[in-house]
């Protein structure tokens, strides 16, 4: 299985998430500019954090102007997983692929530290490994992760099982139904402010982000069996 | 200034404009004797920066010659970007410190922010990729409204950077003092990796070859920033806000990226970055360096806005510039990496044989100057020096203190500001990203994997200024030999020093007297450590109305973990291993936080070092840790030995200690003795760690969540780790929400 890491200018945890899939994870990765126009040679497309165009104007405002987005709409709707955390997460949003918004943290100040987060829904393609209600320790590092919708489209969140991830214990930004991490309806484009590329190494402190890889792989490698 | 306004020659030497630039009437004198004529405008200003003490170091030259600055790792000393030293498989290391206080002092998170961008540059401009950052950071107290103020934003200003840029803020420590009061010391370092093949200089060589300006535009911010930096802050300094620059990290990681991809085309010859004194310094430096000349056409140069003069452009300190030498006619390689990353590579110029800085500029000359008149044949001054009364005063001064009520000290020192746990700080750092993080900031050192291998790097930055204070020769020892125990404490090899000397005015006696001690002790600690200084910077003039900071020379030092396995942090592990207490306590309470928090100052002597004795028990605490012996390591620094026994137990949940001491208590708990540690052991481990270590078993760790302190058969201690944990982690925030 075939991964990209897609590049904007400003992504910055562009070599985590490569060496996540690369090192830990043993699959097949590369890394994609932000002006390709294609991503049909890759299996799953993952968009990682940092600071695109320096989060001027508004985090992910300028990245989702970028040519590469156009290709990754149509992953989208092809039903390829695709995952943006943290910035990628917030390109997610401005580019429509998920729903709601992002405020600065309820603390005014960026947040560095690992946290606590309940599975919510193990039934999508990025959550298959881990428990439903399991809870595991995952690393955020953000200054604008305060999620925020409106109540229809929060219920609908709810209806659907589109909540994949809430903090749990303390709300570390101030989050909306302390939400982490959400799936698109269909349930192949998950955007999530935690980093589960820091987490796949005891040596990191800890490894609970690698299940999120590996049921990537799963879902892939179940696809792949039916259809050949 | 429009240029019809620009002062003409007569003037500036009839009116002696010079000396609002802050060049003397000797200085002029020279440089129209260099000349052989009187400078111009534009000219007096290049003279007055490069002259400055920022970047000529004229009046510490003569000082910083003491430093030892070699050794058998070391690639690169002091005079590049940043020193390299050699850590084996082809790899290396490279790093530096440099300080931007005076900018902090007046605009806290942008003078932070562009101090952050400066060193990373620095580093980049090696060819070697910055993985860490820290930064060392002094202010007044926190009781403080306009403290509080550039405490804040001075932290929000290194996060608001080096966040962006995607390099983990790792370490590095924070202080208060009343000193710092007006004058914050904002010190930032930079580590890089980078292979031997790689290594750059910032050398403008070969006749005909094309001077490139890479990076942002120029604009008129910072103009005269290193002569600002050179002079001390009075209540006029708040007018010198145009002095400080603006940052956009943005434009940094851009810039970072498209030079580390440069350096791999043999098409590049130097590289340099535009720091202090921006295009002035970049050029005149590697034209000197190769023994060169360069020039420039100022037409040529990126500019913000329209209308520059000369003047302006040379002098302009705008962030995320670089200045590079390329080979005549392989332009365009240059300008297409540039180009992938939306950046313009512009040819402005190119290298002479004639030794002569030269600019043009709407077809006219407008100035001419030796090159090595700039830079290496810049002023000398050999300051006076005279021991200040103070010195002699506390010399003769002995303090014992006395202490009523141990536990209600402890608490007390542990929530001490200096003391106190610095999360508020480092959790608004991103000190994860790139993912090689091992030890992250809290324990003595922080520690970073180096991937491929099987290696890791511990770095740390210390100082202790109110030792240098009270004895700046013994402090300056201690400050590096304080700084090689956190190295050693976290199971690796110091390999060497960068230092960020930042003092008052060298223009007093005593001051320079402070510079020239603390400096003398720090070389002969790195001599007997076999630490090197292989890169640093000087910031002097760190004085608000007359009143000079503490002298806090910074010691950042890096240091090589050989195998994983060698990691250490200072958190207690198991209950039942035993604690062992390295070195014995002495009464020494001279700068101690015991006496700042009973007297409300600090007086008195230093603690003493034998450099022998620290060399000698790091080198075996270091084999015990290498020999797989040791569960946890800490060294003991400020608040003696309680304080650091509590400190073991922080980031251990449930975990407790039952100790025993024996001899004069306060001496035990509180004194700030040198070269002592406080190490776990294992017991199946105990018989080896013995054999290894010249050490006294004090206790145990236990499971109860207490810390329980004995002398005798006596109770002196039993405090619960969670009151100890909530003052310790609840002190910043707690003063920080102070509305007083």
């Amino acid at each position: 299985m075939k991964f990209a890491v897609v590049v904007f200018p400003g992504s910055n945890c562009d070599i985590d998430m490569y060496h996540a899939i690369s090192d830990e994870l043993g699959e097949e990765v590369e890394y994609v500019w932000h002006d390709a126009h294609c991503l049909d040679d890759f299996d799953a497309i993952l968009l990682p954090g940092g600071f695109s165009y320096g989060d001027y104007l508004r985090s992910g405002a300028i990245a989702r102007f970028s040519n590469v987005m156009k290709a990754i709409k149509k992953a989208a709707d092809d039903g390829k997983p695709i995952l943006g955390v943290c910035n990628g997460f917030q390109i997610l949003l401005e580019a429509g692929l998920l729903p709601g918004a992002m405020r600065r943290n309820d603390t005014l100040t960026f947040i560095c530290r690992p946290v606590k987060l309940r599975v919510e829904n193990n039934e999508t393609i990025f959550t298959s490994q881990y428990e439903r209600g399991e809870v595991i320790t995952i690393p955020i590092a953000h200054g604008e992760g305060n999620y925020y919708c409106d109540e229809q489209t929060l219920q609908q969140l709810i209806a659907n099982n589109q909540i994949v991830f809430r903090y749990e214990g303390e709300n570390p930004n101030g989050s909306l139904h302390n939400i982490a991490g959400i799936v698109n309806e269909k349930g192949n484009v998950l955007g999530m402010m935690p980093h589960p590329e820091r987490a796949v190494h005891e040596l990191l402190g800890g490894a609970d982000g690698l299940k999120l890889f590996q049921s990537i792989v799963t879902y892939w490698r179940d696809a792949h069996v039916v259809t050949t | 200034m429009s240029l019809l306004l620009e002062p003409s020659p007569a003037m500036i030497k009839e009116q002696k404009l010079y000396r609002e630039m802050g060049l003397t009437d000797e200085e002029f004198a020279m440089v129209e004797r260099i000349l052989g004529r009187s400078p111009n405008y534009t000219e007096t200003g290049i003279f007055s920066v490069m002259w400055s003490e920022h970047c000529s170091y004229k009046n510490s030259k003569p000082v910083l010659k003491k430093f030892p600055t070699e050794g058998k790792h070391v690639l690169q000393g002091p005079g590049e970007g940043a020193g390299i030293v050699d850590i084996g498989d082809g790899l290396a290391v490279a790093f530096k410190i440099e300080s931007h206080n005076h900018p902090s002092a007046i605009e806290p998170y942008q003078g932070a922010a562009t101090g952050v961008g400066g060193i990373i540059r620095d580093v980049f401009s090696m060819g070697a990729r910055p993985i860490a950052l820290l930064n060392s950071l002094r202010f007044g107290e926190l009781t403080s409204p306009r403290v509080r103020y550039l405490f804040e934003r001075v932290v929000a200003g290194i996060a608001g950077y080096g966040n962006c840029v995607g390099i983990p803020t790792v370490g590095g420590e924070v202080q208060f003092d009343a000193a710092y009061e007006g004058n914050p010391l904002v010190n930032a370092m930079c580590v890089g990796l980078i292979r031997h093949e790689d290594i750059q200089k910032g050398i403008a060589s070969g006749v005909g070859n094309t001077v490139m300006y890479v990076g942002a535009k120029t604009g008129r911010d910072g103009i005269h920033g290193a002569t600002f930096a050179s002079e001390e802050l009075t209540e006029q300094s708040e007018q010198k806000r145009p002095a400080v620059q603006v940052g956009d990290p943005f434009m940094e990681k851009l810039l970072l990226e498209a030079c580390l991809e440069v350096i791999h085309s043999d098409a590049l010859v130097g590289m340099q970055d535009m720091g202090a004194a921006g295009l002035t310094s970049s050029s005149a430096e590697m034209a000197s360096k190769a023994g060169s000349g360069i020039e420039l056409n100022l037409d040529l140069v990126p500019q913000r806005e329209a209308g520059m003069t000369p003047y302006e452009m040379m002098l302009s300190e705008s962030q995320e510039r670089m200045l590079l030498v390329v080979q005549k006619g392989r332009e365009q390689e240059i300008i297409d990496v540039f180009a992938k990353y939306g950046l313009e590579a512009k040819a402005i110029g190119h290298v002479t044989d004639d030794h002569m800085l030269r600019l043009y500029h709407r077809g006219e000359v407008v100035a001419e100057i030796p090159v090595d008149a700039l830079a290496k044949d810049a002023p000398v001054y050999h300051k006076p020096s005279q021991e200040p009364a103070y010195y002699r005063e506390f010399q003769t001064m002995e303090y014992v203190p006395t202490v009523d009520n141990y536990e209600e000290t402890l608490l007390a020192l542990l929530s001490q500001p200096t003391i106190a746990s610095k999360e508020w700080v480092y959790e608004q750092y991103d000190y994860m990203v790139r993912t090689n993080t091992v030890v992250a900031p809290g324990s003595d050192a922080a520690v970073l994997r180096i991937r491929g291998t099987n290696k890791a790097l511990a770095m740390t930055t210390d100082c202790n200024s109110r030792y240098v204070y009270l004895d700046p020769e013994v402090g300056g020892k201690i400050a590096i030999a304080e700084a090689a125990r956190n190295i050693v404490c976290s199971g690796a090899q110091p390999l060497a020093v960068t230092d960020c000397l930042n003092f008052g005015s060298p223009e007093k006696p005593e001051i320079f007297w402070q510079l020239e001690k603390a400096v003398e002790g720090m070389s002969e600690a790195c001599r007997v450590l076999e630490t090197p200084v292989i890169s640093g910077n000087v910031s002097l003039y760190n004085e608000t109305n007359g009143e000079a900071i503490y002298p806090t020379p910074i010691v950042g030092m890096v240091g090589i973990v050989q195998h994983m396995s060698h990691v250490t942090t200072q958190s207690f592990k198991q209950p039942g291993d035993f604690i062992y207490v390295i070195g014995e306590a002495k009464q020494e309470f001279g700068g101690s936080e015991l006496q700042k928090w009973l007297t409300g100052r600090i007086f008195g002597k230093a603690p003493t070092i034998d450099l022998r004795v620290e060399a000698k028990r790091q080198k075996q605490l270091l084999a015990a840790i290498r020999a797989g012996v040791v569960a946890s390591a800490h060294d003991v620094s400020e608040g003696g030995l309680a304080v650091a026994i509590a400190e073991c137990l922080m980031d251990a949940p449930g975990l407790g200690a039952r100790v025993t001491i024996q001899g004069d208590i306060v001496s035990e708990l509180f004194s700030e003795t040198q070269s002592r540690f406080v190490v776990s052991v294992k017991r199946e481990h105990q018989q080896a760690f013995e054999q290894l270590v010249q050490a006294v078993c004090i206790g145990e760790v236990t499971n109860d969540g207490t810390l329980h302190v004995t002398n005798g058969d006596t109770c002196i201690l039993h405090v619960p780790v969670e009151t100890m944990r909530n003052v310790w982690k609840g002190a910043i925030p707690c003063l920080l929400k102070s509305k007083d």
